[in-house]
């Protein structure tokens, strides 16, 4: 992450600020800043997407590989999660530098998305106790400017959404032995239902209040910070403090009520949007990165 | 030869190009804000993320600074999902190391490193897409950063994968002819002084025609470097349209 350093001076005026509900860019306590998103972008995987907010940046590729399933729960398929800290979001992650915050954010992305509640782990199954679909979902952090779980947890369930795994058919020959044949056909594919997966709301504790969405700086101001995971009918499934500093119990409820209402507002016009796209079809203009 | 051919009687290739002609190359300089350069090119379907930080102190260990010249890092990563098959790894396997190694070389000869004693420069390139011609799209892409992060060069380094095919060069390979069994060779040129950067080839090539391979990649790099020479200029109108200095 890139470090940005504050002044004692800079801080107070973050804070005076926050406590009247207006941040230095111009936003409300429950604002986020502005998002832009988009779908397929890699052709080489099953399913991507990009998301930028503010200056953050992220891609997001799924890639349905055939696998076996785990011993425990032999119906079901699972994911695998894959945060990739690249030098290219700022020089400190070269070589092996952005591995802890990689595998950090992976063990999160972990317990919010792999299961049952979030996902339909059942439809991946192909065949119980031999065959399952195995979604490796590979993060790259581009670009880092503050509340990286938001901008991830957004463009991960873009790209599940964007997901296509090919249909299988399942013969089995004379001795009993099964064979698995993927359909040709690119259209004739299997969706993954995204309905309740759900999105993760970063909220930061500045001064006596707590923002949404916190820049760089905010997050210099702040003590610690709370990150819950709201699916799009306000069940929280997962809620985890981080940063040091410690937060009293009162804010923290207060906390998970603000995350709770902002999390629930950002299903709504996220699938409105994804869907949009989605009928574009062909019509489509594929911008990436060159706009 | 066994397997898929090549280049069609007609002279046409698997993707319905002729033997000499490039793939589509599109580029945007300053993608992102935070770094001092960046550049996103594409060509055909191979996608290029390259970031420049620098010049700047020597961060780490202070034993490799260079007192007459910057020292140029550079890395080399691969999204995981941009192969067909899942890659394992972004980098730090051997052939990222190598590639690498490739990618400083070939930027030590371009950049004016006299200028910036005792600093170093970070060149780092990421492949969100692959098919065909990794190296030299991420010279392309890298040119156009280090170009955006205003770091002097002697020129721009424009880089052209050649394959060789029943006796006719064949400019720049996507995946499947590279993969195909041709042998290939990847160049890196300074086109305004016909300086080659670098030069690579791995495969069993006769002599005699090892002339006109280094002929046709000269002159794709030729074409490469009108492409970004249009990308930049492009670039700098829109600018100072913007800051008004018109």
């Amino acid at each position: 992450m890139a470090t940005v350093q504050v002044s004692e001076a800079e801080k107070v005026y973050i804070l005076h600020g926050i406590r009247d509900d207006l941040r230095v860019d111009g936003r409300g306590c429950e604002d986020y800043r502005h998002m832009e998103i988009e779908t397929d972008v890699v052709s080489n995987t099953d399913g991507s997407a990009k998301v930028t907010l503010g200056h953050t940046a992220v891609l997001v590729g799924v890639k349905a590989e055939i696998g076996k399933p785990r011993p425990m729960i032999p119906n079901e398929g699972y994911l695998e999660f894959f945060v990739d800290c690249s030098a290219n979001a700022t020089p400190e992650f070269e070589g092996r530098g952005g591995e802890e915050l990689g595998t950090n954010l992976s063990n999160v992305l972990y317990k919010v998305f792999s299961n049952k509640h979030s996902l339909d782990l059942h439809s991946l199954s192909i065949s119980p106790g031999e065959h399952c679909w195995v979604l490796y979902v590979d993060v790259l952090l581009l670009q880092c400017d503050g509340n990286l779980y938001d901008a991830i947890s957004i463009a991960i369930k873009a790209a599940l959404f964007n997901t296509k795994i090919p249909r299988v058919n399942i013969t089995s020959d004379d001795e009993g032995g099964k064979e698995i044949e993927l359909s040709d056909d690119p259209y004739d594919c299997m969706r993954v239902n995204v309905e309740n997966v759900p999105c993760i709301v970063t909220l930061c504790k500045v001064g006596h209040r707590h923002v949404v969405d916190a820049t760089l700086q905010e997050k210099a101001c702040s003590v610690a910070s709370l990150i819950i995971a709201v699916t799009h009918n306000g069940t929280i499934t997962c809620s985890r403090k981080v940063g040091g500093g410690s937060l009293d119990p009162e804010s923290i409820f207060e906390m998970t009520e603000t995350g709770k209402r902002v999390g629930k507002a950002l299903h709504a016009p996220l699938m409105k949007l994804l869907q949009q796209e989605e009928s574009l079809s062909k019509k489509r203009v594929r911008v990436g990165f060159l706009c | 030869m066994a397997g898929i051919e090549l280049l069609s009687d007609q002279g046409y290739r698997l993707d319905g190009r002729k033997a000499t002609e490039l793939r589509k190359v599109q580029a945007r300089l300053g993608v992102f804000a935070q770094a001092d350069g960046s550049a996103y090119l594409e060509q055909g379907n191979t996608k290029v993320l390259a970031v420049v930080y620098g010049p700047h102190e020597m961060r780490g260990s202070r034993s490799r600074t260079l007192h007459d010249r910057a020292v140029i890092n550079c890395q080399y990563s691969m999204a995981t999902f941009s192969t067909a098959e899942r890659k394992r790894r972004p980098h730090g396997d051997r052939k990222s190391t190598e590639m690498s190694l490739h990618l400083k070389q070939t930027f030590e000869a371009a950049v004016m490193t006299q200028l910036f004693p005792r600093s170093q420069i970070d060149i780092y390139v990421k492949i969100l897409q692959s098919d065909g011609g990794n190296y030299s799209v991420c010279v392309n892409a890298a040119t156009l950063a280090v170009i955006d992060a205003g770091i002097p060069m002697r020129d721009y380094v424009c880089a052209c994968t050649v394959g060789f095919v029943d006796e006719t060069p064949l400019a720049d390979l996507c995946y499947a002819e590279e993969s195909g069994g041709v042998s290939s060779l990847a160049l890196a040129l300074l086109p305004r002084g016909g300086q080659i950067a670098l030069v690579q080839m791995d495969a069993r090539l006769h002599q005699d025609h090892l002339e006109a391979l280094i002929e046709a990649a000269t002159t794709a790099c030729k074409g490469v470097s009108k492409v970004l020479d249009e990308v930049v200029r492009q670039h700098l109108q829109e600018a100072s349209v913007l800051t008004g200095e018109d």
